[in-house]
């Protein structure tokens, strides 16, 4: 299968998914008694459309190729940059360090995926702009809280542009005869990882006894963590051919990047519970932030794009 | 609206609230009261030069036209483009801050604006907070058009994290996440005091800011 038929296969069959979800969502609605609300089933149908937004976002990236998904990612990253640094500590003393972070980093880490300097990419902020930004707060002289507030900061880039950058940077792994399709990897990895999150949902919605964490997350429970981990496995499995795996391989890094997604989602649920929200944001009606929707891509991006390079590159 | 609207400040509008939106991703919030095109005075806290236009920014095209900011002259009147923006594009109610406290009837051009079906913007601070408080003390003129027009529903309206986004003195905006909450209206009672009315709205804006923090 050539890249183009594979993309075109893979956008059919995404299209007849949400169709379906629609027909479910649509039908579901009507057999709800007129009068009586059901916030269950409306969110449900607020998760479709707003699905349907996001594929559509999603193809017209891969329409417009490398640049697409390079400024598509950068656009996720200052939406969940916006949202994190909106629950920190911020002192007036960080305004300066902040415009530094939206306005210089975030550029600066897509240009450098953009020009594939792999070098850079990956330490650039873990460690250029890890020594360099609490110098421009300190230069400030507001010592209150200093450390909490720098902590926030690099974490806020940490998760919001570094992690999230890893997406588009599978476009620059160099795979032996993968040339021109490595577009199709990133589609394996959102594809894999969403699904796992809807699969999980679904399950849960199904099947869910047992809460897995009540503290952090109310509505996840094993049965969901388990069908959704196992059927997002399967459909890793079945998706090889998007990849430069065989099926067993792209099995394993189904599970490692699904297993990873469930983390992401504990982890910042963490955050949320902290802070005392229930979403990220509302940018996504019925999903609510962008980090809602991407924590679990976030955590899964990373290890993915690592395993990949060590496994598959010269 | 007092003035014809074309198209250049119909596309300067556009552009403040498109901006306001990529910024703030603002979120309006309405709480206590719904949209309504009847005249109304929305009163706020102050502590940014945006403010009104985050109000403006979440109220319904429909309603943007009849509501109208009143702002400082001696700010927005002064010629040049906050002249155009004052004017053409909010389409501001200017007060001159000078006479506000001495004149007999300063308040006279917003009963206007309330009389021919205009909605206020009004920051009854009477300035920007640029204090640790949360709030200042409400000047009178809020109480004396509740007086004078005791049918005009006035709506708290809570703008929260504004000034995180652009803090005195700073010139680049830090986009965070904004959001304009819209409380219950607070009904004109005939025979109170300036100073209880002043007390009691100011706690009825006070009560939609989220609770403050402890530092950990």
């Amino acid at each position: 299968m050539t890249a183009g038929e594979a993309t075109v296969t893979l956008f059919g069959g995404i299209l007849a998914v949400l169709a379906a979800a629609s027909l479910v969502g649509w039908v579901l609605a009507r057999r709800q008694p007129a009068g009586v609300p059901s916030p269950v089933i409306d969110n449900l149908n607020a998760r479709i459309r707003a699905w349907w937004v996001m594929a559509a976002l999603i193809g017209v990236a891969f329409v417009l190729g490398n640049p697409g998904v390079v400024v598509l990612f950068a656009l996720v990253s200052f939406a969940g940059l916006r949202e994190f640094v909106t629950l920190t500590h911020t002192r007036r003393g960080d305004h300066y360090a902040l415009a530094v972070a939206f306005f210089v980093v975030l550029p600066f880490q897509y240009y450098l995926v953009w020009i594939e300097w792999y070098g850079l990419f990956s330490i650039f902020i873990p460690v250029y702009v890890f020594l360099l930004l609490p110098v421009v707060a300190a230069l400030r002289g507001d010592t209150t809280r200093f450390m909490i507030r720098i902590a926030e900061q690099q974490w806020a880039l940490m998760i919001a542009v570094y992690c999230v950058s890893y997406v588009p940077a599978l476009l620059t792994l160099p795979i032996p005869g993968f040339e021109g399709r490595k577009v199709l990897l990133v589609a394996f990895l959102v594809l894999v990882v969403q699904a796992s999150d809807v699969l999980q949902y679904v399950w849960g919605k199904l099947f869910g006894r047992h809460k897995i964490a009540p503290l952090l997350s109310p509505s996840k429970t094993v049965e969901g963590f388990a069908g959704g981990v196992l059927s997002a496995t399967a459909l890793g499995a079945a998706l090889w051919w998007l990849t430069p795996f065989s099926p067993p391989q792209a099995a394993l890094l189904a599970l490692v990047i699904t297993i990873m997604g469930f983390c992401g989602g504990l982890v910042m649920s963490a955050i949320k519970r902290d802070r005392g929200v229930k979403d990220w944001g509302w940018m996504i009606e019925g999903h609510g932030g962008m980090l809602d929707r991407v924590d679990s891509v976030i955590f899964a991006a990373p290890i993915f794009f690592h395993l990949t390079r060590y496994g598959w590159t010269p | 609206m007092t003035q014809q609207a074309s198209l250049l400040p119909l596309l300067a509008g556009s552009f403040v609230t498109g901006s306001a939106r990529l910024i703030t991703g603002v979120r309006g919030n309405w709480q206590g009261a719904l949209p309504d095109p009847r005249p109304r005075i929305y009163f706020a806290n102050h502590r940014s030069h945006g403010d009104f236009v985050l109000i403006w920014t979440v109220l319904p095209r429909a309603l943007r036209r009849l509501t109208r900011p009143v702002a400082a002259a001696d700010y927005w009147g002064r010629g040049g483009i906050r002249e155009f923006f004052g004017r053409r594009v909010f389409d501001a109610v200017l007060v001159d801050r000078e006479r506000f406290s001495r004149d007999e009837d300063p308040i006279r051009p917003l009963l206007d604006a309330l009389d021919t079906g205009s909605s206020l913007i009004f920051f009854p601070e009477g300035t920007r907070n640029t204090t640790d408080a949360p709030l200042l003390a409400f000047k009178g003129g809020l109480y004396r058009l509740a007086q004078q027009r005791p049918e005009v529903e006035l709506i708290p309206v809570w703008i929260d994290n504004l000034n995180r986004v652009m803090p005195k003195g700073e010139f680049v905006p830090v986009p965070l996440l904004c959001t304009v909450t819209f409380g219950a209206p607070i009904g004109a009672e005939a025979d109170e005091a300036s100073l209880a009315f002043r007390e009691r709205s100011r706690a009825a804006l006070l009560a939609l800011a989220p609770a403050a923090e402890p530092p950990p």
